[in-house]
This record gives structure tokens, C-alpha cells and sequence, in this order.
């Protein structure tokens, strides 16, 4: 299944990934041939078969509601591209 | 020539469904153990590598929120699903600092329950579809330095434990939204699993509305409805869009399916077109996080602490203590007041029931909305054996209920007893026969008109000078046994 050059545009928009011409063609080409081999999985008959969510068996791990320290302000903010007092940022949003 | 012929405004019928989002009350966050009291701290203070989406962080569920998620879908009659995951809904914002919230898809905590509300005097049940769980974002803060826009980004409140709870279409009107909200944000405060607080935001409510002609079950376009911050506010707002589409549809314009801000001090919905972006989540199962097979002992124990909730509470307090529905209703809003009510009862069985609830939703509430202060603050300086014993004096005569409610107040400020407001300001009724006697012996004197009228048949007159008694005696003279000695008085002149 070759994907279109408007998909490949989609997928990389919402991943916020600019893309030039040549990372178009290849990361298409690279994300159709996964898609290929789905469709090949695809042709497996699993009528009856539970869907898996998670590939070990390990269910129900939970925490108790204790709280443990958080890091520091500055530990928060060092890697901040952008730092504005006690905060990061960033570019306006709007909502 | 043909004539078109729309349909007139009145042949539709509103469609409303809510989502509520509440913040789960627990100590620390959904999936990593900090603090979530995020509104009392210094910005970015309650923050670790798994709130600011590290690589190679490893996400740990919180049990107490599942379980408050568990304990609210019970309450709501959902089924507690067997089988309940976490799934990563994508989308790029920069309130998540991952790029996804860990949020349920598919499986939820809970599924297909319902509640009751009233509108009209008519019961109507209105359809739980899901009970889920997921986490707050980062708080946005937007700045504009001459004209250099930029924003802020607060990331303690990202991870914070929130339940989605979503409605059926079911409900047909403003007025039966705002029923659903005050009912729903009820049982999460009799249930105290969240705070529930609108104006804080810790209780969050979005509307899809949309009308269709009346009798058929085709829907025309549906339009979200967000940023309504108030019970008044999700009934204006909706009142609003219910209109808008009307009058769009009978001027001849189409519908757009959209979402659409409230915009309170303008009365209106506004379009938001900035999210032209068709939403694409992209959702599956959260890698990190196992499931959740809740063992029936689990579900059971859940089951077990839930309290008695608004609607059982309201049905006892009309049977029980033979309270009028008026007053059971005010009564059981809250769990607090409910359970103050049940103190003063309790604390002396000789009081009646109807007359303590008319002393807590009359005057007790009038102190409330003049100070500001809730009923446990209230609780706290009127001890609930006090106010009965207030309640009792009253009913015993010593004080009218004019004095008492000035006794009351008095309490509230000083916390002292009634019985010592009342000896220390002397506010005690005159029940004593000679101070009476006397009184009318000079009401008597002081009156020769009224008497003239009582003489010449106006019975009027008696309560004039039962007035007058009143007045000399500053309010304190017992009003019944007054009449009867001014009545005796006049008989034997």
C-alpha cells in the first residue's frame, strides 16, 4: 500500500515534523513499506482471538496515594529552551 | 410560482449531551507521586521527569483516584468494566508536555449507568454513557509585551488525576442540563472524591447541543459548546445556542458542525475556528501502564463505602423526620448541611424535626449569605447541641423567635450559649403574670381612645394595646398570655 504524498504531509503535521522534498519520499517510502507488511499480518485469520493491549501479562500494578519529593524549580527549568522567571517559554497559543 | 415552506421554530426540539471533567481529590498525582495541590504552589514546584515527559520514564497508576473513578461509576449505576486500560490520546498542544495524554479509550472504568433529576416536577432519568480516567494538563498563561505575544507554561497542574464522566444525548432543554450538572456535581461532593469546584475549575463541563425536528431522530449539526464556568453559566450559554441554531435554520442558513466559546459578559457563542485542524488522536494502548482487572472483592468493598447519596438522603428526610420535600431538598443539597441537620436532631429528641429546619434554612442560612461562611465554618461556632437548645427555648416560650433569631447571631459571633446571651442581655419573654398585669394596667390607662373602641365593639382595639404591651416591654412580653390579661382587663372595666 503506497501511501500518498498528502498522507505522508498529514502524518508528519501531526507529529510537528517539517519535511523537505527528499525526507517526503523517503520517510513515504520507509512508512509504506510498514504498511505493506500490516497488510500481510492483516491476511492472518484471528476470529475469536482477543485483541492484545499489551504484550506481557502483568496486570493491576498500582501505587499507593503517597507523595514523594518533586525535583527543585531549577531542576525543573535547566533544560528549558526558553526560560521566563519561574516558568518556560514558549511561542503564543491561543486557545 | 411554488412557495417554500420551512418549518417553524417551535416544531424543534433541543438535544443536549454533557461532559464533566473532575479532578479526583487524592494527595498526589495520577501517574507519578507528586503533589497535585497545584494551586497553592510556586509555579513548576511540584514537578518530575515523568510530569515533563522524560524518555525513559516509567508512569505508576495511582489506586486511590481508580478507586474514587470506581467509586463515582457505582454511584452513577455504571457497570465496573473487568477489564479496564489506559490508552494515549496524541495531539500536539504545549499544555502536554509528553505530546499525549494518558488518557481510556475503549475500555473505561465504567460503562452505561444513569441518574435521576427533576425538572418541572417530573422525574426523568438522564443516561451515564461512560465513567473514565485520565490526567490534567499544564496551566497556559498568555502574555502580550507590546505586542510581542508569547506564553507561559505552568506545568504543576499537568497530571493531575481528572474523570471524564459523559452523558447520553438525553436531555431536551437548558433547564434539564442545569438539573444534570447541580445533581452530578451533588453526588461527587456526597461522595468526596473530587472538590468539585466550577469557578476553580476542579469541576469542568463542555455541551455538544443541536436540534432536530421535533419526532424524528435525525440530528443537524452538532456544535460543542466550552468555556462555561458556572451552573448559570452552561444554562445561559445553552438557552443561547439553542436559539441561535433556531433562528439560523429559520433565516434560511445551514448549520456548521463546530465548536463554539461562551462568551459570558456578551451573553453569546462565538465560533472558535483555531482548531480548523480535524482532530486526529491517533489513540492506542498506553505501553507503559498495565491493565486493571478489578476483582469482584475490590468492586464490592468500593460499593461498601459509598455514602448514603443525595436522592436516599432526601427520600429519609421526607419519611423519617416527616419533612416537607421543600425542605428535605434544601436540606440534602450538600452533604455537609445534611449532616449538620442530622447533629441538630439527634442532639435532643425532644425538639421537633420541621422546627429545626425551619431555624437552619431561615435564619442559619440568612447568617450564611450575610457572612459569607459555609455550614461547617457555621458548625464550628454553633455547636449543634446549642443551636437545638436555642431552637427549644423558643418553642418553649422564654424567647419569641424575633429574639431568637438576634440570639442566633449573637452565637454565630461569640460562640457563647443562648441561654447566657439571653441572661446576660436579659432578653428572657415576660411570662410572669404581675409584670404583665402591671404592663396592661398602663397600657389600659395610657389608652382611653382604644379602650372607647373596645367599648364600642371594634376588636380591633385589643390587638392595638396588645401592640402597645409589646412596645413597653422591648419585645419580651409573651404575646399570647399579653392579649389574654389586656382581653381580662378590659372585660372587668
Amino acid at each position: 500500500m503506497k501511501l500518498s504524498r498528502e498522507e505522508v504531509l498529514h502524518i508528519a503535521a501531526l507529529a510537528k515534523l517539517g519535511m523537505t522534498e527528499d525526507d517526503i519520499h523517503h520517510f513515504g517510502g520507509q512508512l509504506s513499506n510498514i504498511l505493506e507488511n500490516f497488510e500481510v499480518l492483516k491476511g492472518v485469520d484471528t476470529e475469536g482471538i482477543q485483541p492484545t493491549a499489551q504484550a506481557n501479562s502483568v496486570c493491576n500494578v498500582m501505587r499507593d496515594d503517597v507523595i514523594a519529593p518533586s525535583l527543585s524549580q531549577e531542576e525543573v527549568l535547566a533544560n528549558a529552551p526558553k526560560r521566563d522567571g519561574e516558568f518556560f517559554r514558549i511561542r503564543p497559543v491561543m486557545e | 410560482m411554488e412557495t417554500t415552506n420551512p418549518i417553524p421554530a417551535l416544531d424543534y426540539e433541543t438535544v443536549i449531551g454533557l461532559e464533566v471533567h473532575a479532578q479526583l481529590r487524592t494527595r498526589s498525582k495520577m501517574y507519578c507521586s507528586c503533589s497535585s495541590d497545584y494551586a497553592n504552589a510556586p509555579p513548576n514546584t511540584h514537578v518530575c521527569p515523568v510530569c515533563l515527559g522524560m524518555p525513559g520514564v516509567l508512569p505508576n497508576i495511582n489506586r486511590q483516584a481508580v478507586e474514587y473513578a470506581m467509586m463515582t461509576a457505582q454511584a452513577l449505576n455504571c457497570s465496573i468494566s473487568q477489564y479496564t486500560k489506559f490508552d494515549r490520546k496524541n495531539y500536539p498542544y504545549p499544555d502536554l508536555m509528553k505530546g499525549y495524554q494518558i488518557s481510556q479509550y475503549d475500555q473505561p472504568v465504567g460503562l452505561g449507568g444513569w441518574l435521576n433529576i427533576e425538572v418541572n416536577q417530573k422525574i426523568k432519568r438522564i443516561g451515564i454513557t461512560r465513567v473514565h480516567q485520565e490526567e490534567d494538563v499544564a496551566k497556559l498563561l498568555h502574555r502580550d509585551e507590546g505586542g510581542m505575544a508569547y506564553s507561559l507554561v505552568d506545568v504543576n497542574r499537568s497530571g493531575v488525576p481528572l474523570m471524564e464522566i459523559v452523558s447520553e444525548p438525553d436531555m431536551r432543554s437548558a433547564e434539564e442540563a442545569r438539573a444534570y450538572l447541580v445533581k452530578l456535581h451533588s453526588i461527587l461532593r456526597y461522595l468526596g472524591v473530587s472538590t468539585a469546584n466550577m469557578e476553580e475549575g476542579s469541576f469542568r463541563c463542555d455541551a455538544n447541543i443541536s436540534i432536530r425536528p421535533r419526532g424524528t431522530d435525525k440530528l443537524l449539526a452538532k456544535v460543542e459548546v466550552k468555556n462555561m464556568n458556572s451552573f448559570r453559566a452552561v444554562f445561559r450559554a445553552l438557552e443561547y445556542e439553542g436559539e441561535r441554531q433556531r433562528k439560523v435554520l429559520s433565516q434560511g442558513g445551514r448549520l456548521a458542525q463546530e465548536t463554539r466559546g461562551w462568551v459570558e459578559p456578551e451573553g453569546k457563542t462565538v465560533s472558535q475556528r483555531s482548531k480548523e485542524f480535524a482532530h486526529d488522536y491517533r489513540y492506542f494502548p498506553e505501553p507503559d501502564l498495565p491493565p486493571i482487572t478489578p476483582s469482584s472483592a475490590w468492586v464490592e468493598n468500593v460499593r461498601a463505602m459509598l455514602p448514603e447519596l443525595p436522592e436516599a438522603r432526601f427520600n429519609r428526610f421526607v419519611s423519617q423526620f416527616g419533612l416537607p420535600v421543600y425542605d428535605a431538598n434544601l436540606l440534602t443539597e450538600n452533604r455537609e448541611t445534611a449532616e449538620y441537620y442530622e447533629l441538630l436532631v439527634s442532639s435532643d429528641p425532644e425538639v421537633s424535626p420541621k422546627e429545626i429546619s425551619n431555624w437552619l434554612v431561615g435564619a442559619a442560612a440568612g447568617i450564611l449569605n450575610t457572612s459569607g461562611c459555609d455550614i461547617i465554618d457555621f458548625g464550628r461556632r454553633v455547636n449543634p447541641q446549642n443551636f437545638t437548645a436555642l431552637v427549644k427555648l423558643v418553642s418553649k416560650a422564654v424567647i419569641n423567635s424575633g429574639t431568637g433569631k438576634v440570639v442566633l447571631e449573637e452565637m454565630f459571633d461569640s460562640g457563647k450559649t443562648a441561654q447566657t446571651i439571653i441572661n446576660e442581655k436579659g432578653l428572657g419573654q415576660i411570662s410572669d403574670t404581675s409584670e404583665l398585669e402591671t404592663a396592661a394596667f398602663e397600657v389600659i390607662r395610657d389608652n382611653p381612645q382604644a379602650v372607647a373602641d373596645f367599648k364600642a365593639g371594634k376588636a380591633q382595639a385589643v390587638k392595638f394595646m396588645v401592640g402597645q404591651l409589646m412596645r413597653l416591654s422591648k419585645g419580651r412580653a409573651n404575646p399570647n398570655m399579653a392579649s389574654e390579661i389586656i382581653t381580662r382587663k378590659l372585660g372587668e372595666l
